[in-house]
């Protein structure tokens, strides 16, 4: 042994645990509007500061201030927030659904509406989403019939994708949404080669790959930004960092040393760093990286800086690893509310219309519910047993039709 | 006709491919300027431009995400992994998503265009790392085709027939084979059929059958036997997924034997599963076990690569044992 202290682990450790006081403190939240804005055609090499700001719109009163406003018009702002209500009211009634047991799974994504609502309007009818299951919002945005997500949910004899996935693991081709699939990170690449064949047909579309801040430790990120960086592909990639992965505080993916936009700096990528609980902030910054990526100039990362308000899943109790009242300290608020008080500040809205909308939304859902009740349930109503049998292949094989054959049909 | 040897079929299949269709792309690592380490992809980006044959960064993962992502779109990636040794990086790619894409979403979703070429197989001294036959590994796999040619006129014919097959297709070249066989191959397009086996001889007494560079050695046992004066019926497998049953069935049908061949190891290989449907069907007119003349239960060794290997001494000893049981 030398004379040098002992070696000792760094584990990284969330700043509050059940039973502490949530604590964000450590956190440096610049002030709405003061992140500049560069132009589209700036060098990568000019950006840097990028990624360790954080770009922001609506201020504390509600009001969208600096570089980045991207001064929308009313009905754009009341789409946005009509999205993201839908979203909320959809997540806690078939969260309640699930515990009634009529559906086997369900995962919401409250607290991050305001992500796939604002790219969902911001970017265009033929672009590609590559979603992770936490971004219903754009499917919302977009006006995905909520019958079919519903009759996903209940694995039902109507379900669009028969019975064969987890609930809200949707695939929506018209919709610019990409097929979901149960292992994390899988698709960041193929956004990235959707993105590839698009510039090779001399095509106008551009590609937006999403990715948990958890997940970005898996090899997957690495490689779409390396691939992204090398063939300028048209691609914005998105990194949602809502600050947990299941249980592990976003530390334990390497948020204590760096920001994840910062990430972009070594693959000579602009890397913006986005309030994610500010539609306008979403939007503006999205709008920009398309704009770069229709320009030819290649590929964005954006972290939507945000924080995952409920559980992971109907699987995880999260007051086992955080505070319970954690969402609520959250220095970022939260993304309905902002886009609420900003649109009640620009005299377009007002407390008794926003209560209307919920009250029609409620009652949507309730009707989409109801309708995919009198299909079936969970296990009350199934896809015909042939379908498991369907779509392996583009003709069924041997096997595939002496099995089906086994079973009787 | 013309005479090449199994790269150059390749690359002709290739060279077609991509006149024929110019939605087919060619990449993976080195295959651009260079035209691979093996050469297979010889003047394609010279004569298709580098946005059509082109080299990827080096990750196996990112460069089958990337083609599942260029196949959703409309594209046809035929994406080169180096050697199927490495193919493992990419497995999850394979099976989680190409393998199940469009079933996952039903059927709004395809990769069903994307083609994986990767060279397989011992025999050129390649150690632990260029040597190894994964096909095992994929046939477990639901929404896979695996397809392994013998020479060149069969690469020619089931690499296009791969590439323009409507779902992802594995298709593993022996690479042992690359230069080593030579033979006659037709000129122009033509496409072999995916999932049909290929009786090359006929014969009475037992069934021999093999895929891919086994087929050399079966057919310098199958001489060694017929000498002893046993009547082989030799058989290409051709397609481990979906494999054509009916052609080995019906031929175990008549012959009452039947002698398996694989490089790859024994425990999981192919060969048990063919066994074990064979035995289901033909049953009560097997006349032996079911032989299984396999590589070792060992990784390949580099200096032992002659012992590991089911060659065709091992080959013909089971085929006379078979016959004399
Ligand atoms: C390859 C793989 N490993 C593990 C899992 C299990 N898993 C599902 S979600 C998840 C956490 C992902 O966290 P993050 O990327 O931060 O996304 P978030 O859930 O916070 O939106 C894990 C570990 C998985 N689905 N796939």
């Amino acid at each position: 042994m030398t004379n040098s202290k002992p070696l000792h682990l760094h584990v990284p450790e969330p700043p509050a645990r059940p039973g502490d006081k949530p604590s964000f403190s450590h956190l440096v939240i610049p002030e709405a509007g003061e992140t500049r804005k560069p132009d589209v055609t700036d060098s990568e090499s000019d950006m840097r500061d990028l990624p360790y700001g954080l770009v922001r719109v609506l201020d504390d009163n509600g009001a969208a201030i600096g570089p980045w406003d991207p001064g929308l018009s009313p009905d754009v702002l009341r789409k946005g927030l009509r999205s993201m209500l839908l979203t909320r009211v959809f997540d806690e009634r078939l969260f309640r659904v699930h515990r009634q047991g009529k559906t086997s799974f369900y995962m919401k994504s409250t607290g991050e509406e305001a992500i796939g609502a604002a790219q969902s309007l911001a970017l265009s009818q033929g672009d590609m989403c590559f979603p992770t299951y936490r971004v219903m919002s754009w499917l919302m945005a977009r006006d995905y019939p909520l019958i079919d997500m519903v009759n996903q949910i209940f694995s039902n004899e109507k379900d669009p994708l028969k019975g064969r996935q987890l609930p809200i693991l949707f695939s929506a081709r018209d919709y610019g949404f990409y097929s979901l699939s149960g292992n994390v990170g899988s698709r960041f690449g193929h956004a990235v080669g959707w993105a590839m064949a698009s510039a090779y047909k001399g095509d106008d579309k551009i590609a937006l790959g999403y990715i948990g801040e958890g997940t970005t430790a898996e090899g997957d990120f690495h490689e779409a930004l390396t691939f992204a960086s090398v063939y300028r592909a048209p691609v914005i990639l998105c990194v949602t960092n809502n600050q947990w992965a299941i249980s592990s505080y976003s530390g334990i993916a390497g948020a204590e040393a760096t920001t994840f936009a910062a990430k972009a700096l070594a693959y000579g990528l602009p890397g913006l760093r986005v309030d994610g609980n500010d539609f306008l902030a979403v939007w503006s910054a999205t709008k920009w990286a398309a704009e770069r990526a229709r320009n030819n100039l290649g590929a964005t990362l954006i972290e939507f800086f945000t924080y995952r308000a409920a559980g992971h899943s109907t699987s995880d109790d999260p007051t086992k690893y955080r505070p319970a009242d954690e969402a609520e300290h959250w220095p970022l608020g939260d993304p309905l509310e902002r886009l609420k008080h900003h649109l009640i500040s620009l005299g377009e809205w007002d407390d008794e219309r926003h209560e209307a909308l919920t009250d029609e939304l409620s009652e949507t859902v309730r009707a989409a519910v109801k309708e995919g009740e009198a299909v079936g349930t969970l296990g009350q109503s199934k896809p015909s047993v042939r379908e498991m049998f369907e779509g392996v292949f583009a003709e069924p094989d041997w096997r595939v039709l002496e099995q089906r054959r086994e079973v009787g049909i | 006709m013309a005479k090449m040897n199994m790269l150059q079929a390749i690359n002709e299949a290739l060279d077609m491919a991509m006149a024929a269709n110019d939605k087919v792309l060619c990449f993976g690592e080195d295959v651009g300027v260079f035209g691979g380490v093996f050469r297979a992809t010889s003047n394609l980006q010279h004569k298709y431009g580098e946005d059509r044959c082109f080299n990827t960064p080096l990750v196996e993962q990112g460069i089958i995400g990337f083609a599942n992502g260029l196949a959703a779109q409309g594209s046809v990636p035929v994406a080169e992994i180096q050697f199927a040794d490495y193919i493992f990086p990419a497995f999850d790619q394979i099976v989680n998503e190409a393998a199940k894409f469009r079933y996952r979403s039903g059927n709004l979703f395809n990769v069903g265009n994307l083609t994986i070429r990767a060279p397989y197989g011992g025999g050129i001294a390649g150690g632990l790392y260029h040597s190894q036959s994964p096909e095992a590994y994929f046939a477990h796999t639901p929404g896979l085709k695996i397809v392994v040619p013998r020479n060149p006129h069969q690469a020619k014919g089931l690499l296009l027939a791969s590439i323009n097959d409507p779902n992802p297709t594995l298709f593993f070249e022996p690479k042992r084979l690359y230069r080593a066989s030579t033979g006659e191959v037709p000129e122009g397009e033509y496409q072999l059929p995916i999932g049909e086996a290929e009786v090359l001889k006929e014969g009475t007494d037992v069934t021999v059958l093999g895929w891919g560079a086994q087929m050399e050695v079966i057919d310098k046992a199958v001489e060694m036997a017929e000498k002893e004066g046993f009547s082989c019926e030799v058989i290409d497998l051709r397609t481990i997924l979906p494999w054509d049953v009916e052609t080995i069935a019906e031929s175990v049908l008549k012959t009452g034997r039947l002698v398996i061949t694989h490089e790859a190891p024994l425990t999981g290989g192919f060969a048990g599963e063919i066994a074990a449907t064979i035995q289901e069907r033909c049953f009560l007119y097997l006349e032996s076990p079911i032989a299984r003349v396999t590589g070792m239960d060992t990784p390949f060794p580099l200096v032992l690569e002659k012992e590991h290997f089911p060659n065709h001494l091992k080959v013909f000893e089971a085929i006379r044992e078979s016959v004399e049981f």
